[in-house]
């Protein structure tokens, strides 16, 4: 454990320790450390290991910025890799190691991609591992994959608790600090509801790193006082630790609140604002020199914010680099904490602002760092080119500052360049004119600009949402003025100078992209994976453009800029998914008999967001073909009953009901008497065959159209789409009723038998007053309301009842009970599907979207002699081909042998070619009735060929089988059944 | 120059200040036999097809913006051949096989990686599909195999097999399928099209083509007319813009795509997965991003970024199927511009107008069809009729009801 | 899935009728054509988890800020006259 004094800082409470561990080693940090403060504070500066030449690197900055600091996060159940160091707050018992190195980070193995770098420089992969091909996936990539990656992710499964939410704002603002501040004051106070967001776990942005007066009283003073304030305001909303990460269409903004609640981990926020303001200040960057990238060279603010807010003193000798005014503030404050600021190298002639306890090194610049895993000396150059060394410990480095306006790009503007701060600013021409930018993020550098801009900007904003600002008071500040040259990069010297620090990309990467002309930005980017690490760029990207723009003799607005593009930070997956996770996904639809199946025996399938009972094991039954060939011989030879509720039922009432039906379905309805069922054939507009169903007339003007279970929805919003934008005329009301009526099929040579013990007495159901394909509304049980039509999917006397859902697990109770003296059972999807396959019925394998009214063999259903959905683009050329595919049924010679759904068609001396290729499998199963394999297919010329042998082929599984084709309809092709 | 490890040390041991430009910047030239508007993918494929395999020299590439900025550029760069349909099959399989020699016919590493895929699947009906898919495969010549839940598990053993909603059942998978770095196919062909003679324009924009009784000699751009024999569009997202000068009304919506990746991790995914019961697909790249990406947003747009609702949609299936991914992080996310046809299926035909052809309608499945789609659009250009693997993808086919529609939506482009 | 459900251009509240000349050429373009406009496009959206009206939405496709919002109804009345 290393001893730790600190500065005295009222942003750390030391006298609350915090204890934790980094590589192993145990360390004390304090309360308002970051994990990146503690190990400076500890003297630990090396973090880990760069991406692709494996550099030793310390931390830069002291925000979402840092490239460097980055490690794996040590938790109970998992790790969590590239966890950036200097936004992390430390927690008792935090436990972090290094990433990207092995064995340690000290001494790491991979380090030879150093040695190696002259030859592995921007795109040389390029260029070479060609030969020989096969090489790529078993050699070279290999290599490559295991070295690049940073951290490594634990592959488990331990659930966060994340949560979404929702929320609503007038304004929203994005950062804490004086302009974010000061622009909720003015918003708040003239009752406009205001969101104010912080990243941050403190509010006051670079408020807390600064030893700044406002209004007579030090900054952090100001912060609090200004939060009590706002927090006395009801309008006004203030959420630290908040990411805003996106800005999204019509005012819509993702945001992450973390590690703020005791059960709740991380909240996703979708923000819905009439109107935001960017108050996300900017970011100082690095200039590049030779050996920029050893550890103890960093950002000149974040040095001075160490100091200041962390109070960290491990600075024992430190340089300054700049071409701006900033770093002088970083001197003076180093100077007033009595730590060691051994001078400013200034690219300038005459810096303004000079103190004179600072030296200043004038037209000079820092052209090269030495030392070992952490600096120990650098090289400065003045205007005669006389080189001395200066030892140091640290160097920072101010080449300027960033406006953060990320967030302003990712609706698609532009930024615009600003000649006088030598930086992008957020673009005017706002598409949405839904967002401004203030302050720093603005480009006013000084707090006296950002106060000002950011009164403006409020003002303007209050007015667009027609609100009188009430009274306020901008606080006093001192006038200051902000100064810089351009000077991007330093071009003396031969070694590597880094722009990217994460992604290893330095001056020479980018002179050779330019040179193999890979000049526009974004082939930049892309070929030397500049700004494209966990820090997005952002102390790398207007760097690199710059140094762009020098080598094309262009203005960098002339070379271009790039789009930012969400998230502002990475976000982890599962922020994104709230409690929508594993058994969550997707809802699942219970049928109304759901409990009942389960008490007695069934197994379950997946149907959509249905489950759906596939078969009831009985006790003896060890297959589930043996429970299935059970129920379809029970139907077919005595009776049974299976839950068809998932069933899409339409309601449609209206005086042109009947009218609208008719022109929904391609045969007729015109002609459809009250009390009777029909089967209906539903196209789409381009002739193809969308769903089919069944549609009984209940009265006049009412009727009830059942859908397939899978295009319930589909098929409704089909029917809205016809009445209301096709044919607005129309009487017609409609309304699913899809979960309001349970539906149960009740089918076999029994079934009347069993109809005529539940449906009141006073209705009559023989075969003469109720004959198939009649319907009625009755009542059951002693005047329970129902609808009863005699339809038949499975080929047998059958019934389809309707009743309320709440009635329908009784009714099954009562089912088995009255059919017990003829072994009535429940029958499940399974055997429902093998005897619609008996009965060549088409369903959803059948129905899959290219599939034609006369592929089914029902072309003569496409009434031409009225319009109907679909009726004239079913008879284009491509749909009406006379050697097209027909449905068909298929026998296996050998009736033991499985026919496979998937299977293909080929005639049986022809080879197994895309020419030959002559239609598939659709549907199989075992018939029981049959006692034989049997399937449904499309063949080509299908119903030409009734006996003959075909091939059904099945590569995939290496099976083949001969078949003979026959009428798809294997029982009871003359429906004799259905009237018994 | 020519590419490889000599060169390498050759450029290295000297400072790595020889390498020259990847494509040169040439003057334009008054007449060009062949222009092909759009420097995509597709485009640059095409140009290089041309010179290549057709004997045509003198030709043309202008792109407005910079070269492979397009869709080429916006993908989850995914190859596979694993169509149902005999019609795409047979063409998506000669474009993986072009994939299998691309490297060393373009002398560029574009890191075609056949690290397979894998397509899940969840229930019976998904099965059954999946077999018949497979068999058109191997019919096709490709190659195809049908995992069982084990085999899935022990390449996959991260994967959801205890609390999935819908319970992993088996997968479709392509060995041959997998990834290729997709901005290096753009720059390898531009690099191989322009050792050709190819000339390569960035920054240049067709405004607007000539035409003189009939047929088409050339284009108004912003750098002044050029003259041509043909013209060939490929300019996915902006088909109907840029073929509405030449009258034409297309069955051709543009839709936004979006793509996520995450922070680079150490390698966990080996392949390609896709998810069977919502959309999702994903692979890690060399870099060790994970790669990923779900449905269209499913509305018109020629903006080249998405809503918030497809990154939940996409981050909830992905994590459905694998929820051990769930702490990584999302670093970027993005958009293209998809031209959806009708079917599904492209469109590489003739246009009314004499000497003007175009190449289109990729919807999301354009990047695995780069080099094929060059190759056959170079066919068209250069004889005139269409080559046999791409006679299907005809405009007229709407017409006449020959619809090539893998996923049997109908005519509503953001169903496919 | 969203609230709301977007079908396409609103050239579909257009349908041709059945038995005019050339019926198969109209409903062919009705169905398959599409302007595509890159800018102010008028599109069908459904109000599915609502109140299941049919919406004609004026946005514009380039930034997706949306400009007008009409019910379908109201559309196809003023088409008639």
């Amino acid at each position: 454990m290393s001893k730790m004094n600190r500065i005295k800082s009222s942003l750390i409470d030391t006298k609350k320790e915090i204890n934790f561990v980094f590589n192993g080693k145990k360390y004390k940090g304090f309360k308002g450390d970051t994990l990146g403060s503690a190990l400076l504070a500890n003297n630990v500066k090396l973090i880990g290991r760069s991406f692709k030449y494996h550099r030793p690197r310390g931390i830069i900055s002291h925000g979402s910025e840092e490239p460097n600091g980055l490690v794996e996060l040590i938790n109970e159940h998992y790790n969590e890799p590239n966890t950036k160091i200097t936004t992390l707050e430390l927690y008792e018992g935090l436990k972090a190691k290094s990433q990207n190195c092995w064995p340690s980070v000290k001494y790491d193995l991979m380090s030879i991609n150093d040695k190696l770098s002259n030859f592995i420089s921007a795109g040389f992969y390029y260029k070479t591992f060609m030969w020989p091909s096969s090489f790529w996936e078993k050699i070279y990539e290999p290599v490559i994959r295991k070295a690049a990656g940073l951290g490594s992710l634990t592959l488990s499964n331990c659930d966060r608790n994340s949560e979404k939410g929702y929320l609503h704002c007038d304004v929203l603002i994005i950062g804490s600090g004086p302009s974010g501040l000061i622009s909720a004051y003015i918003a708040g106070v003239s009752g406009v509801r205001v969101l104010l967001v912080e990243e941050d776990f403190i509010f006051g942005g670079s408020l807390n790193n600064e030893t700044l007066t406002i209004s007579d009283m030090p900054a952090i003073d100001w912060v609090k006082f200004i939060i009590k304030e706002l927090s006395k305001l009801k309008n006004v909303k203030l959420m630290n630790k908040t990411e805003l990460i996106g800005m999204f269409d019509h005012g819509v903004f993702g945001a992450i609140e973390k590690n703020k609640y005791k059960k709740i981990d991380q909240i996703f926020w979708k923000i819905t604002s009439k109107k935001t303001l960017l108050c996300s200040g900017s970011t100082e960057r690095l200039i590049p020199f030779q050996n920029n990238d050893l550890p103890g060279i960093m950002l000149s603010n974040s040095i001075r914010s160490f100091v200041n807010r962390w109070g960290v003193k491990s600075f024992k000798k430190v340089l300054l680099f700049t071409n701006n005014d900033d770093a002088y503030s970083t001197a003076i404050n180093l100077i007033d904490n009595e730590i060691d600021c051994i001078g400013i190298v200034d690219i300038r002639d005459k810096p303004k602002n000079v103190d004179p306890k600072i030296k200043v090194y004038t037209n000079s610049q820092v052209i090269n760092a030495y030392g070992n895993l952490k600096l120990q000396s650098v090289d400065v150059v003045n205007s005669d080119g006389k080189i001395i060394n200066i030892e140091c410990d640290f160097l920072g480095v101010s080449g300027g500052w960033n406006p953060n306006i990320h967030i302003s790009c990712h609706t698609g503007v532009k930024p615009e360049w600003n000649n006088k701060i030598l930086a992008f600013t957020p673009g005017k021409k706002n598409i949405s004119t839904h967002l401004e930018a203030a302050g720093s993020a603005n480009g006013k550098f000084t707090l006296n600009e950002c106060f000002n801009d950011s009164e403006i900007k409020t003002i303007k904003i209050l007015n667009e949402l027609k609100i009188k600002p009430k009274k306020y008071v901008i606080p006093k500040t001192k006038k200051e003025t902000f100064n810089i040259d351009p000077f991007w990069f330093v071009k003396q010297g031969s070694k590597r100078k880094w722009v990217d620090l994460q992604n290893d990309v330095t001056v020479k990467d980018i002179e050779i992209a330019y040179n193999e002309n890979f000049r526009s930005v974004e082939h930049l980017k892309r070929y030397t994976t500049l700004g494209m690490g966990t820090d997005q760029g952002k102390t790398s990207n207007v760097t690199g453009l710059a140094i762009l723009a020098n080598l094309s003799n262009k203005s960098i607005p002339e070379v271009g800029t790039t789009i930012f593009r969400p998230p502002y930070v990475p976000v982890s997956l599962d922020a994104f998914v709230g409690s929508v996770t594993s058994k969550n996904y997707k809802p699942t639809r219970l049928t109304p008999t759901n409990s009942w199946a389960q008490a007695n025996g069934a197994s379950f399938v997946e149907s959509g967001l249905w489950l759906r009972a596939e078969w009831y094991t009985k006790k003896n039954e060890k297959h589930w073909r043996e429970s299935v060939d059970r129920e379809v011989n029970s139907v077919r030879n005595s009776v049974g009953f299976c839950d068809v509720s998932t069933l899409g039922k339409i309601d449609i009432q209206g005086r042109d009901a009947q009218k609208f039906i008719n022109k929904i379905y391609s045969n007729g309805f015109a002609k459809l008497p009250v009390g009777k069922v029909r089967y209906g054939l539903m196209l789409r507009e381009d002739g193809l065959v969308m769903d089919d169903g069944t549609t009984a007339r209940m009265g006049e003007d009412h009727f009830i159209m059942t859908t397939t279970t899978i295009n319930a929805e589909s098929v409704y919003r089909h029917l809205e789409f016809c009445h209301q934008c096709l044919w607005p005329e129309m009487d017609v009301h409609l309304i699913s009723t899809t979960d309001a009526w349970a539906q149960i099929a009740i089918a076999g040579p029994k079934s009347r038998k069993i109809m005529s013990k539940i449906v009141d007495e006073q209705f009559d159901i023989s075969n003469e007053n109720f004959p198939f394909m009649a319907c009625k509304e009755l009542t059951i049980c002693g005047g329970i309301t129902a609808r009863l039509f005699r339809i038949s999917f499975s080929g047998e006397l059958a019934y389809e009842l309707s009743i309320p859902t709440q009635y329908a697990s009784s009714l099954v109770t009562h089912l088995m009970e009255v059919g017990k003296e003829d072994n009535i059972v429940p029958y499940g999807t399974e055997a429902l599907g093998v005897m619609r396959i008996e009965k060549g019925h088409a369903a959803g394998a059948e129905l899959n979207g290219t599939i034609s009214a006369l592929n089914l063999n029902m072309g003569k259903m496409v009434s031409s002699k009225k319009d109907s959905i679909g009726i004239i683009l079913s008879k284009r050329e491509g749909l009406c081909l006379p050697d097209g595919l027909r449905l068909i049924g298929l026998k296996p010679i050998n009736p033991k042998n499985q026919l496979i759904s998937g299977s293909h068609l080929f005639n049986e001396n022809d080879t197994k070619k895309p020419e030959n290729d002559m239609g598939y499998v659709t549907s199989s199963c075992y018939s029981p009735t049959l006692k034989s394999f049997i399937a449904l297919a499309f063949l080509k010329n299908g119903n030409g060929r009734y006996g003959e042998k075909i091939k059904v082929s099945n590569p995939i599984l290496k099976s083949e089988d001969l078949a003979e084709i026959c009428n798809p309809v294997f029982v009871d092709p003359n429906g004799d059944r259905l009237r018994e | 120059m020519s590419y490889n490890i000599f060169q390498i040390i050759k450029e290295g041991l000297k400072g790595n200040m020889g390498w020259v430009k990847t494509w040169r910047n040439p003057n334009i030239k008054k007449k060009y036999d062949v222009i092909i508007i759009g420097g995509g993918g597709h485009g640059l494929a095409t140009a290089f097809y041309l010179a290549k395999e057709f004997n045509i020299k003198n030709i043309a590439v202008l792109e407005k913006n910079w070269i492979g900025g397009g869709n080429v550029g916006r993908n989850t760069t995914i190859i596979r051949s694993n169509y149902m349909l005999n019609e795409n099959e047979a063409f998506y399989e000669f474009s993986l096989k072009l994939w299998e020699g691309l490297e060393k016919q373009i002398n560029y590493n574009a890191m075609v990686s056949q690290r397979g895929v894998l397509n899940i699947f969840h229930s019976d009906a998904q099965k059954d599909s999946f077999i018949r898919r497979g068999n058109s495969m191997i019919i096709n010549g490709a190659d195809a195999e049908l995992y069982d839940l084990n085999k899935i598990k022990s390449i996959y053993p991260f994967l959801d097999y205890q609390n999935a909603r819908f319970p992993i059942k088996g997968g479709l998978f392509q060995k041959r399928g997998g990834t290729v770095r997709h901005d290096a196919v753009a720059w390898g062909y531009a690099h191989a099209a322009d050792k050709l003679g190819v000339d390569i324009f960035q920054n240049c924009e067709v405004n607007n083509f000539k035409f003189k009784s009939g047929s088409c000699v050339g284009v108004e751009t912003n750098r002044g007319f050029i003259k041509a024999n043909k013209v060939g569009c490929a300019v996915a997202g902006s088909t109907s813009l840029l073929l509405s000068k030449a009258d034409m009304v297309l069955p051709i919506e543009s839709h936004v795509l979006q793509a996520f990746v995450s922070e680079s991790i150490k390698p966990i995914i080996p392949g390609v997965i896709t998810f069977g019961a919502g959309h999702f697909y994903i692979s890690q790249s060399d870099k060790g991003g994970l790669v990923f990406g779900g449905d269209i947003d499913g509305y018109n747009s020629y903006a080249q970024r998405g809503n918030l609702d497809i990154l939940e949609d996409v981050c909830e299936s992905g994590l459905a199927l694998m929820p051990s991914i769930s702490k990584a992080r999302l670093l970027r996310m993005w958009g293209g511009v998809m031209d959806m046809t009708m079917d599904g299926s492209p469109i590489i035909d003739k246009t009314h107008i004499k000497g003007l052809y175009m190449n289109a309608g990729w919807c999301y499945g354009g990047f695995k069809a780069t080099p094929a789609s060059g190759w056959c659009f170079a066919h068209l250009i250069a004889k005139d009729y269409s080559h046999s693997l791409s006679e299907n993808f005809k405009l007229d086919r709407f017409k006449n009801g020959y619809m090539i529609d893998e996923k049997g939506q109908g005519a509503q482009p953001n169903l496919h | 899935m969203g609230e709301f459900i977007y079908y396409g251009d609103a050239s579909l509240l257009k349908r041709p009728k059945w038995d005019d000349k050339n019926a198969e050429d109209k409903f062919y373009k009705y169905l398959y054509l599409r302007k595509n406009i890159a800018g102010i496009h008028k599109e069908l959206w459904f109000h599915q988890q609502g109140d299941r009206s049919w919406l004609v939405v004026t946005r514009n496709t380039k930034n997706h800020e949306i400009l007008k919002v009409e019910l379908a109804t109201e559309v196809v009345k003023g088409l008639d006259k």
